[in-house]
């Protein structure tokens, strides 16, 4: 009925049926490209701007360890600045104003303190010694010399000033200026200075917060699946639990957030800013995306293994322990491994309980103060300083990065665990 | 052979109903099955002799909305009082079913699975004992003995099945249930099997359910026709297929209906 008997119709039909076919074909590669494209651009120009980041321009001088600015008992609490300041000014020895050495100062950054004190610290030896040391650079000077500023700008258009030019131009004629990578990004802390800033603090406190959610969420949310889909008899109230389950992981996260602040900080009184409560916070996110890909993965398990185990005498639990729960593993672990990526991502719900905060110092438990990588990111974004765009591209490829890497943790185990029956 | 009078009847149901929620499966089975027989259960798809089998090891306890009423007693012992241990049970009423599903572990732990979760080797070399010996009574022993490390679900379809049938009778039972466990298989695996049950048969009560007439007519010693839930014949397998009483018997064996 459908096949014309006419031998050209047919032909034609079948042409029809192949172009049909063709295009269909198309826009699926034309779809696929797009969007391979879209994804390209976006990583490509975040890695780009990121790059700046990841190196810092120093400046070589000689210094004269004098013990006028150093106290041998208070290592800490000398006068570092005004070594590294006296060693930079020797070089320009025409800078007479109290105004243009002050000016002159700038070209440093007050991290380059934090450079002769670290020095010292390892080498006590060189206490009344002239030493030559690499000196952090500010962060515009560093700018202007990875010409992300431009230094054709007419003067009032640029940080830099006029002045600025040609005492750099002088230590670059020296040969003092060099380019190094830039360790203080994973070895720091938060810092209201662009070229010291680093991400140490915020991917501490995101370990301590997953920490806590993993420990929190891993246990109950396996059990909360294996009653409701092993145990638990099919009824009225366990739909409703179900459905429930679902509609928990629909809900907008920063009212996980609220929920925090009003339950672990107002009505528990927990520490406010704490991985704790925000690891608490990202549990409760969490638990529906384990549950979904737990029960998911018990109800894969093809229902012919537990027969077998319960015909040859195994009990609930045994049939549980000894058969389903070793086949569903690869599944609640890439489920578990996926939630807690998600929850490393969020920023709105730790936004309510004060983790988006300047935390100079490395959280040492989960009560101390912290916040995590994409907050960190969020608040670098909102700085002034333009050095802070690329940190903040840079954190996002750090963060980004260790996405990946969870991920590819989960892929692993998967294969690593999956059996074939 | 086929009907003798000294084999005593090991599995006795009467008045078996099932409900699986509003429909019945069963109405009022009145059945006795005999100790050291291979009992054949026939019937057209959806008949309830599936059904039935899973109820002598309680396997439709797990079935949500599935009610038993009626009794059936082993040795005298009702399988659905409330003294009875399900595990228990399944320990001494085994079964193999119609796909072969062992699990996903080495040839040697599917055998000694059951052993081990009853105690019943206190010693290694007991547990090779009792992996060899079931090994051995399946027919399979020859063919795995020496990868008893490779994984169960490497064997062929019919390797599998006798792993099942090894696994079973690994834990001693007294019954064996068989749920049309030649379907998956080729003639030639079928052959082994059929012998496989005419040598365990000395030692075991067997109840296979089967959609091959010439299988039951080959197997067994009795047999039950079952239509729509109620049993229509019973009686020695000889005398279902030569000289059946009921007409629908006669039509279904002959291939008229069913």
């Amino acid at each position: 009925m459908t096949e014309p008997s006419n031998p050209s119709a047919r032909k034609a039909q079948l042409a029809k049926r192949y172009r049909a076919e063709r295009r269909f074909r198309a826009y699926g590669i034309a779809a696929i490209s797009t969007a391979g494209l879209i994804l390209f651009f976006l990583m490509g120009s975040i890695l780009l701007s990121s790059l700046p980041a990841f190196t810092q321009h120093y400046v070589t001088l000689d210094i004269d360890i004098t013990e006028r600015h150093v106290d041998t008992q208070d290592l800490a609490n000398s006068d570092w600045r005004a070594l590294a300041r006296n060693a930079l000014r020797a070089q320009f020895p025409e800078v007479s104003g109290r105004k243009e050495k002050r000016a002159l100062g700038k070209l440093l950054s007050i991290g380059s303190s934090d450079d002769v004190r670290d020095y010292v610290t390892a080498n006590p030896s060189s206490l009344g010694t002239s030493i030559r040391l690499p000196l952090t650079l500010s962060d515009d000077i560093d700018l202007l010399l990875k010409g992300v500023i431009d230094r054709d700008l007419p003067e009032n258009e640029r940080v830099v000033s006029n002045q600025d030019l040609a005492w750099l131009d002088r230590l670059l004629d020296e040969d003092r200026i060099s380019r190094q990578f830039a360790t203080r990004i994973f070895t720091n802390g938060d810092s209201r200075e662009p070229e010291l800033a680093g991400l140490r603090g915020a991917l501490v406190g995101s370990l301590w917060t997953l920490l806590v959610t993993l420990l929190a969420s891993f246990p109950l949310g396996v059990m909360a699946a294996i009653y409701l889909e092993e145990i638990a008899p099919k009824n009225r109230l366990t739909q409703i639990i179900e459905v429930n389950i679902n509609n928990l992981a629909a809900v907008p996260s920063i009212v996980f957030g609220l929920l925090g602040l009003a339950v672990f900080i107002n009505f528990f009184g927990m520490p406010r800013s704490a991985p704790l409560v925000g690891g608490l916070v990202l549990a409760l996110m969490t638990l529906p995306r384990i549950i979904i890909p737990t029960r998911a993965a018990f109800a894969a398990i093809p229902p012919s293994i537990r027969e077998a185990a319960m015909g040859v005498g195994a009990s609930r639990l045994q049939v549980i322990m000894h058969h389903v729960l070793p086949l569903a593993m690869p599944g609640i672990l890439t489920g578990t491994i996926i939630g807690l990526a998600q929850a490393a991502g969020e920023t709105a719900p730790l936004l309510m309980i004060g983790m988006m905060a300047f935390i100079v110092d490395l959280p040492t438990d989960v009560t101390a103060k912290a916040t995590v990588l994409p907050a960190q990111i969020y608040m670098w974004a909102n700085n002034p300083e333009r050095a802070f765009m690329a940190r903040t591209s840079a954190g996002i490829v750090v963060l980004l990065s260790l996405l990946l890497m969870v991920n590819a943790t989960a892929i692993y185990f998967r294969k690593r665990f999956e059996k074939r029956w | 052979m086929s009907d003798n009078p000294q084999n005593k009847v090991k599995i006795e149901a009467r008045d078996v109903q099932v409900f699986y929620g509003e429909a019945q499966a069963l109405h009022g089975i009145d059945l006795d099955l005999n100790a050291n027989e291979v009992t054949a259960l026939i019937g057209p798809s959806g008949c309830g002799k599936s059904t039935f089998l899973r109820c002598i090891n309680r396997m439709n306890d797990v079935i949500d909305g599935c009610r038993v009423a009626g009794t059936i007693t082993i040795d005298g012992q009702d399988v659905y009082s409330p003294e009875i241990d399900v595990v228990e049970l399944r320990a001494r009423v085994g079964m193999v079913f119609q796909k072969p599903n062992p699990f996903p572990k080495s040839i040697y732990d599917n055998v000694a699975y059951g052993p081990r979760i009853h105690g019943l080797a206190q010693s290694r070399e007991q547990l090779d004992h009792i992996v060899e010996s079931s090994l051995k009574r399946a027919g399979l022993w020859a063919e795995v003995r020496d990868r008893l490390s490779a994984s169960g679900t490497s064997l062929s379809g019919g390797q599998q099945q006798r792993l099942c049938i090894a696994r079973a009778i690994a834990v001693s039972p007294d019954v064996v249930l068989m749920d049309e466990p030649c379907s998956a298989l080729d003639p030639i695996a079928t052959a082994v099997i059929e012998e496989l049950m005419e040598e365990l048969r000395k030692d075991y009560t067997i109840v296979i359910v089967t959609h091959s007439m010439q299988q039951a007519a080959r197997i067994s010693q009795r047999t039950a026709y079952f239509h729509l839930g109620n049993v229509v014949e019973h009686g020695a397998t000889q005398q279902i297929f030569t000289n059946p009483k009921n007409q629908q018997t006669e039509a279904y064996i002959s291939g008229k209906i069913g």
